[in-house]
């Protein structure tokens, strides 16, 4: 209890590093399934961390612990966390439920929304040419979903520079790209320490089905030129969208720190592919599993805890 | 968008506005009447409001009606062209969560990011342009 309950919130102090490491230096498919399952078991983990510590706090209330048939005074000696620290814990706790619930909320009925409007659009073999001289391409989830691409898209583009769009939005549908960027995101909402894993696998589903899209037409410098050309092309985006994505991802590949992420797509498209890193898996891996074992050992103590103030 | 008379602020709240509305009327199985749609909405917007912004819908060709019984009842429009569909993204756009839903091909660049890309495919020595 005196440190392991603390392990899962110190462990979640790595994130900027795993995040940089696992998205810039891992091939992407296994980094977006690595960060999605950190950010998930770092945020549920710590979560349990500031109930265990609030529950410390509140067998101290002196009505509480007469239902619970609890001593007050053997808590106050025994129960080595604070008073003060229980309370805190207390009020962390309290937030990340807060912003977890507001977080499902909003993004159920986004998703939701969104598979409704995809519903609705007629449309030939899952695409849907809209009538727009922006250049403009997205995919929308649904069941199923629809990839919609602007007039103005295919008009910029060539016959061969349509497939690799269409083949990159179409991998996002198919590996439900936008469930890794929600899971991941419920982490960061539960613990906001984690706000760089959920940053980084927005970018790594991009990288995905970047790759995906080179691996069906065979060119991924055709694919890294589709890329710079569709954005050069597109509408300015006032900064600050995600303002996250530069957390945690420095320079790398000769770029410069502050590099967005489509500059970041094109270089490492014009870079060999990544290879699988399997001690990155292993490194994070053993990580969780710490954190995992931790989680139990606080909550063992706890229980040991409550028996010994018994009355 | 410097050409809309009122300022930003009320503009983007309407936006949300009819956002909310046209997603009670995605949602519905059938067309729906302005008290309808209030009633969905837990009566937050008043009624007129659901009818003043029923009639904007309406007027911007997103929505069909017909009449039922002394009103309107109103239904999102679905077209062969997706002529419409193109509008209700723009409308359905200006919900907060709704670019985290959305996995879009390239966004926007910023300045210096366009000054990296250019240089990043200007010194690509596949270049076939």
């Amino acid at each position: 209890m005196r440190i392991a309950v603390y392990l899962p919130l110190l462990l979640s102090l790595l994130a900027p590093l795993g995040a940089r490491v696992m998205s810039e230096r891992c091939e992407p498919r296994l980094a977006t399934w690595l960060l999605t399952v950190s950010a998930l078991v770092l945020g549920a983990a710590s979560t349990l961390s500031l109930g265990l510590l609030a529950i410390t706090g509140l067998i101290r209330v002196p009505l509480l612990a007469d239902l619970g048939h609890w001593s007050v005074h053997a808590v106050q000696r025994d129960d080595p966390t604070h008073l003060w620290v229980a309370m805190i814990a207390g009020l962390l706790l309290g937030g990340a439920v807060l912003a977890v619930g507001r977080m499902l909320w909003t993004r159920a009925r986004s998703l939701a929304a969104a598979a409704q409007q995809a519903a609705c659009m007629p449309a030939h073999d899952g695409l849907v040419v809209i009538e727009d001289d922006t250049p403009d391409a997205y995919a929308l989830p649904g069941l199923p979903g629809r990839v919609v691409v602007s007039t103005g898209m295919l008009h910029l583009l060539d016959d061969g520079e349509h497939d690799i769009l269409l083949a990159h939005e179409r991998a996002h549908l198919a590996a439900h790209h936008y469930l890794f960027v929600a899971l991941a995101g419920l982490g960061a909402a539960a613990n906001p320490l984690l706000r760089p894993l959920a940053a980084a696998v927005t970018y790594t589903v991009e990288r995905w089905a970047d790759e995906r899209a080179a691996a069906a037409t065979g060119d991924r410098v055709r694919v890294a030129r589709t890329v710079g050309k569709a954005a050069l092309a597109a509408p300015h985006t006032p900064g600050g969208r995600l303002p996250g994505h530069a957390l945690g991802i420095l320079g790398h590949r000769g770029l410069p720190r502050g590099a967005g992420p489509v500059p970041r797509r094109v270089a490492a498209l014009l870079a060999p592919p990544l290879r699988h890193r399997p001690e990155i898996a292993v490194a994070a891996g053993a990580v969780l599993a710490v954190v995992a074992c931790s989680i139990a050992d606080a909550t063992r103590d706890l229980h040991l805890l409550l028996e010994l103030i018994g009355v | 968008m410097s050409a809309t008379p009122q300022g930003r602020g009320p503009k983007r709240a309407n936006g949300e506005r009819e956002a909310e509305i046209l997603d009670v009327l995605l949602r519905a199985d059938t067309a729906l009447t302005p008290g309808e749609v209030a009633e969905r909405l837990g009566g937050e917007p008043t009624y007129s409001t659901v009818v003043t912004i029923l009639t904007r819908l309406y007027a911007k060709q997103l929505l069909v009606r017909h009449s039922r019984g002394r009103a309107y009842a109103y239904a999102p429009v679905t077209d062969e062209d997706g002529f419409a569909a193109r509008r209700m993204r723009s409308v359905l756009e200006e919900r907060p969560d709704r670019q985290a839903v959305l996995a879009r091909f390239a966004d926007g660049l910023s300045p210096s990011d366009a000054d990296l890309l250019r240089r990043l495919l200007g010194s690509d020595p596949h270049q076939d342009q």
